[in-house]
């Protein structure tokens, strides 16, 4: 059995966690067609919605975990309840996708059960032994790594797999857990939330020009002529995680692994480097526009076009020129 | 009074480019520099902070080679108060083995008088990115942890933390002793001082080896990415370049 945290994003299910479904499948696969069951932590909008796309994207059961307990994220007490369903079921794998909060249950599974954790896997690449390959030195580098213990504990890289849905998909079976929790690990949990004011990730997921900005931009002052440039194509900014933990611009706008996938039909990349966290979420974009003062950057050799210089000069530049042709 | 243990470790600075040894298991460093992680810096800076407020101390502890005293001593710098070093060779240790030698040092510590309320470490280590060491130390020494905070307070007895969560941005409230990973941006690192580079050098780093037997990395060995050849058409240089990058966007349909 390989048990899959599936997360939920506003009352629905994670796009990562969809994609670390493809992956688990095709382990399944590999493996002689092992069953795949899924864990889902508090309240699902629409159950039968949910049951109907993982049963789509390959799950057999569900057990959504519910009580009190679980109402908001406390990591060590969502992971005792990982560590009961494994036991009950019997699983030799568990997997998570590669978010934060993933790569968080799943070090607190690994703390809990003595057994090594694999973060950020991009393939396996053998079965016997069991061994998986993941990203290290921040996505510059690749290592293979022996999970000889059971379970194997992992978590799947956001978008280094494309989610697909099954041939022959049926609802996945609903069964609800109630599982005790000690209070020491509840002592770390979520206390109080600043939700979010509109969220704009869908805007970018579908808009046909994104003009991105990153490190690059200087400081949270330095967006103004990107935004322009977005406005004037009537596309949508999008930005590298550096300005996201930096606090220069709201995550919704993030491009990358812990971010949007997006797909538009021309992408602008500003003072980003291209590290494969961030290309892996622009990797789909139809033509690419790289503006960086280094010709070295990543995203300078594997864009279509680029302009090499100062994003402060050039953007502007080109919005000048964009007005002068109107 | 609140003494702080910060985890910090040595790791190449690689900005993107990278070798690796001929054994395939680290990071050549013979063409690099070193550092110490982005996160970690932020949890020197709030723990610098933390001890500032309360008149109690920071203390820094890292498990790496003889040359981690370099980053042990640039940290010092920034205002920290003592180090311990455990002298190991980081590629034959895994994250188990790491958070196994930090909590050794912590319970001998502690059993000698000293007090970490408060132990931070980065959220993950910029070179082999295991995602886990400051959970395992928790657990090694029986705390409560809060994950990929980046900022911190101290408080009557209690850590209270945010961060970025799934909905927003969430906050904790933890009884102390207790373990923080803490991810950059919560806190811009400070600048070493003259008058702290002068008091880094007096400080006597403690050196300490090996407490067990390491179990290992499970590394068969590292990869690079198949070099990707470039067939990227430069439409300039710098503002000059604007008249063909608009030429660009009318052949593409997105000029309006
Ligand atoms: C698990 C994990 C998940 C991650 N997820 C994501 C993710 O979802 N999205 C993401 O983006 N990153 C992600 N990252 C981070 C990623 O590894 C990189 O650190 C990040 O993408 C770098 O952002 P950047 O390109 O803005 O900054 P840098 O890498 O610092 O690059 C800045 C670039 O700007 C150029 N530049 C500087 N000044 C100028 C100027 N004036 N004009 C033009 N160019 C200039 C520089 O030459 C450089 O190429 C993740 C990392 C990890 C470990
Ligand atoms: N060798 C080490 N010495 C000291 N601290 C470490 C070491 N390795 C990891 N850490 C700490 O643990 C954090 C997470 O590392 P990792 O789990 O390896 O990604 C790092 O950011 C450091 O704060």
């Amino acid at each position: 059995m390989i048990l899959v945290w599936v997360e939920t994003e506003a009352g629905g299910l994670s796009e990562i966690s969809l994609e670390t479904l493809a992956f688990a499948r095709s382990l399944a696969e590999a493996g002689g067609g092992i069953a795949i069951r899924a864990v889902l932590f508090g309240e699902v909008e629409d159950h039968e919605a949910a049951s109907r796309e993982l049963g789509a994207h390959g799950v057999g059961e569900v057990r959504q975990v519910v009580g009190e307990a679980f109402t908001s994220y406390a990591a060590a007490a969502w992971a005792a309840a990982l560590q009961e369903l494994r036991a009950s079921t019997g699983s030799v794998v568990v997997t998570a996708a590669g978010s934060q909060r993933g790569n968080e249950v799943l070090a607190h599974l690994a703390a809990r059960l003595d057994v090594p954790m694999a973060a950020n896997v991009v393939s396996f690449d053998g079965l016997a032994p069991f061994v998986v390959t993941r990203q290290v030195v921040g996505g510059a580098a690749f290592e293979e790594m022996r999970l000889d213990r059971r379970p194997a504990l992992f978590t799947v890289a956001g978008h280094s797999w494309t989610a697909v849905e099954v041939s022959d998909p049926a609802p996945a079976t609903w069964v609800e857990e109630r599982p005790e929790v000690a209070p020491a690990d509840l002592l770390a949990r979520v206390v109080a939330t600043r939700t979010k004011a509109a969220d704009g990730a869908d805007d970018l997921k579908t808009a046909k020009v994104v003009v991105g900005a990153g490190r690059g931009a200087g400081g949270p002052d330095g967006f103004g002529a990107v935004a322009e440039l977005a406005e004037l194509l009537g596309g949508t900014v999008g930005v590298s995680r550096v300005v996201t933990s930096l606090g220069w611009r709201p995550h919704h706008e993030q491009v990358g692994q812990t971010g949007s996938r997006i797909a538009p039909d021309l992408y602008i990349p500003c003072g980003i480097s291209g590290a494969i966290q961030h290309w892996a979420g622009c990797a789909s974009s139809k033509t690419i526009l790289a503006i960086n003062t280094d010709p070295e950057a990543p995203m300078m050799t594997k864009a279509t076009y680029a302009v090499i210089g100062d994003m402060h000069e050039v953007v502007p530049a080109i919005v000048d020129e964009l007005r002068a042709r109107r | 009074m609140v003494d702080v243990l910060v985890c910090i470790k040595r790791v190449p600075d690689v900005g993107g480019q990278v070798l690796l040894t001929a054994d395939e298991q680290a990071v050549d460093g013979r063409y690099v520099g070193f550092t110490v992680s982005n996160h970690e810096n932020s949890a020197v800076e709030l723990a610098i902070r933390i001890a500032e407020a309360t008149g109690g101390t920071v203390t820094l502890l890292t498990v790496g080679p003889a040359e981690a005293a370099e980053q042990l001593r640039a940290t010092l710098a920034l205002g920290a108060h003592a180090a311990i070093h455990v002298e190991a060779d980081p590629a034959a240790l895994g994250p188990a083995d790491i958070a196994r030698e930090i909590a050794t040092v912590v319970t001998e510590k502690e059993a000698a008088g000293a007090d970490y309320d408060l132990i931070l470490l980065g959220n993950d280590a910029a070179d082999t990115g295991d995602f886990q060491v400051g959970i395992r130390v928790a657990y090694a020494l029986d705390r409560p942890v809060v994950g990929g905070v980046s900022a911190v307070e101290v408080a009557d007895g209690s850590l209270t933390a945010t961060g970025a969560g799934t909905d927003g941005e969430v906050s904790y409230a933890v009884p102390l002793p207790a373990v923080a990973t803490v991810l950059e941006g919560g806190a811009e690192p400070r600048y070493p001082t003259l008058k702290g580079r002068m008091a880094a050098k007096k400080v006597e780093i403690e050196t300490r080896q090996l407490a067990g037997a390491p179990s290992g990395a499970q590394r068969v060995r590292l990869t690079l990415p198949p070099p990707a050849p470039s067939t990227v058409e430069v439409l300039g240089e710098g503002p000059e370049a604007a008249g063909a990058v608009v030429d660009l966007f009318e052949r593409l349909g997105v000029a309006r």
